[in-house]
């Protein structure tokens, strides 16, 4: 009883020292932050510097509306301008922004000099009237995006613990070139840049868990061989057996891989080294297994396999081998991607016909189905810190990628480019050079 | 057919005879040349040897062409599955039965069979059943006698749809003669 009662006491004194509470971790996205993101302050009377400011603050609010933790304040319902009365928390009237609705505010200054640019950002609690982050950035004008993301990173970073998305790149197929190719882009969909040539026909792109080597399936040879690919041009390999090399998935912190292979004659699971060379087969039934997923901590392995007469989700047990089957509704369950941050596990289900994408945890239970009536939704996949969700679909013709919350609220679409986007597949937080 | 060769004599004697004694005649003024006894008849056009040269080779361009026509009909003519199945049902091995005669026929001839699938379910699987489809009439093939070092097997998955308005178009094994 007295055990008890300490560490109760221990737990309470552990909430009062987290400074902000501000984010509800078990449904973070449906109690949004109401922020203000008033125009930044030119510190300067040049029209480069105000126009960098109205960019800046633009960039900021989108950048911090894409996690889905916020609702960013209509501008024209705000009773005071920290671009004209200033910036800092003497010049601020806090009420003002509490009457508008703002539980935190962010205000901003540019100034540029000598082609170069100096940013300041600061982050206010409206109820405490304080000041939470005060950050200053330099760079080039070109830096004007990394230097917003560093400071929204800070903000998330504050409010999670978790430094976030923003420096993450998301990798994905398109058919803009004429024929289905592999591109990269950021986080929010912005710079997409072509990484491969004359592939023919690339699938199922996997990140590294440095995000230097990107595997992916490609027809560049006539045939299907899966390709380890690294990003700074260094030596990578190529996994060619006679049959099909499919569907890589990195084991979490290690550089090694599991891939589908089915030179023996049926298509199983294998475990390689990230330089292409089999460690050891890791499914042993006859019939399709393909799309293997792992667990936070590579423990686990999620995958498909038809081994029961269906294509159904199964996750193995990597020290024991042992199989269970978790998916039990619907006849066609495919396309696994574990979360990187806990036992949820998204994939794609076919039901009459509709394609959509399904939750489930690793216990098995109910699936919680996230899209519905909007064509055909297929390839999700995590952002690094388990909040969003990207996956393709078809709601609007043709093939696009979308991004939606962790529980399936906020649906957007991330970019569009000439030709049909599919197969997308989120880094890791940070990528190292 | 003596006759016939009789004739063929004639024809082979007389007509040079004939040219002999033109051409005798524009030189010099001959004296008269002894007329050979036999008689000339008037010179027949024989096209037997003709007539042989020419069924000869309409039987060859039948051949050909009934060659040409088996060797489309191998190509063209697919096997088709169940919805994610790569069963070969009754209907799929008649028509493999008429492949493996065309490839004991051609014995030559190397083939890729190429697995599809229909556009509904997602890529990664497709690939990977399209492959079991592959494999599975390269198997059957390999059943009814034909080596397995002629067939390279391929899969296309659902990228390569026959028809965007049929599914059961879709599933199916396709051949290519190396």
């Amino acid at each position: 009883m007295f055990l008890a009662l300490i560490i109760v006491v221990i737990e309470m004194n552990a909430s009062f020292s987290a400074e902000y509470d501000y984010i509800n971790i078990s449904n973070p996205f449906l109690n949004k932050i109401p922020i203000a993101v008033p125009f930044f302050r030119p510190m300067a009377e040049g029209s480069a510097e105000k126009k960098m400011a109205r960019e800046a603050s633009d960039l900021l609010s989108e950048t911090l509306e894409f996690t889905g933790f916020f609702k960013i304040l209509n501008r024209g319902a705000f009773l005071e301008e920290p671009s004209e009365k200033g910036i800092v928390a003497s010049r601020i009237n806090f009420r003002n922004w509490r009457t508008v609705g703002a539980e935190l505010l962010i205000t901003g200054g540019i100034l540029i000099h000598n082609d170069k640019v100096d940013m300041e950002f600061r982050l206010f609690d409206t109820f405490k009237e304080k000041l939470v982050i005060g950050k200053r950035y330099k760079g080039s004008p070109d830096d004007m995006r990394q230097m917003v993301r560093r400071f929204a990173r800070e903000i998330i970073y504050r409010l999670t613990g978790n430094i976030g998305i923003f420096e993450s790149k998301i990798a994905f197929v398109s058919s803009s070139s004429g024929t289905k190719e592999l591109y990269i882009c950021d986080f929010d969909g912005y710079n997409p840049k072509k990484i491969t040539q004359k592939s023919n026909m690339t699938f199922a792109p996997a990140w590294s868990s440095d995000g230097r080597y990107l595997a992916f399936t490609s027809y560049a040879r006539g045939r299907p061989d899966l390709f380890i690919k690294n990003l700074s041009g260094k030596r990578g390999a190529v996994i060619n057996f006679q049959g099909v090399n499919l569907t890589p998935s990195w084991v979490p912190g290690k550089f090694e891989l599991a891939a589908s292979l089915s030179f023996s004659g049926d298509q199983e699971i294998y475990l390689l080294t990230g330089t292409g060379k089999i460690i050891k087969r890791l499914t042993n039934q006859w019939d399709i297994d393909v799309s293997p997923s792992f667990s936070p901590d590579g423990k686990k392995m999620a995958f498909v396999s038809r081994r029961s007469g269906s294509p159904q989700i199964h996750v193995m047990d990597m020290s024991s081998g042992n199989v269970k089957r978790i998916t039990f509704q619907g006849y066609y369950n495919t396309s696994p991607s574990w979360s990187p941050v806990d036992d949820k596990i998204v994939y794609v289900g076919m039901i009459n016909n509709e394609i959509n994408i399904y939750m489930i945890e690793e216990k098995g239970g109910v699936a919680i189905q996230l899209t519905q009536q909007s064509g055909d939704n297929e390839f999700p996949t995590w952002s690094p810190d388990g909040s969003l969700i990207t996956f393709s679909s078809t709601r609007e013709g043709k093939s696009r990628i979308y991004v939606m919350t962790a529980f399936g609220t906020d649906q957007r679409r991330l970019l569009t480019m000439p030709g049909e986007q599919s197969s997308p597949r989120w880094s890791p937080a940070e990528i190292k050079d | 057919m003596r006759k016939k060769n009789w004739i063929r004599l004639l024809v082979l004697l007389v007509i040079p005879g004939m040219l002999f004694t033109v051409s005798c005649r524009k030189k010099t003024p001959a004296p008269s040349a002894p007329e050979p006894a036999i008689v000339e008849e008037a010179p027949m056009i024989d096209t037997s040897a003709e007539d042989e040269a020419r069924a000869r080779a309409q039987a060859l361009e039948e051949e050909r062409l009934a060659e040409e026509a088996a060797r489309g009909s191998f190509v063209s003519e697919k096997v088709y599955f169940e919805f994610d199945s790569s069963v070969i049902d009754a209907a799929a091995q008649s028509i493999l039965r008429s492949k493996a005669e065309w490839l004991q026929n051609n014995r030559e001839a190397t083939i890729i069979i190429e697995g599809h699938c229909d556009e509904r379910g997602t890529n990664d699987y497709n690939l990977a059943l399209g492959d079991r489809r592959a494999n599975s009439v390269k198997t059957y093939l390999a059943d009814l006698g034909i080596a397995p070092s002629r067939m390279t097997t391929i899969s296309y998955g659902e990228e390569r749809l026959a028809d965007p308005t049929d599914h059961s178009k879709n599933r199916r094994a396709q051949f290519v003669i190396e």
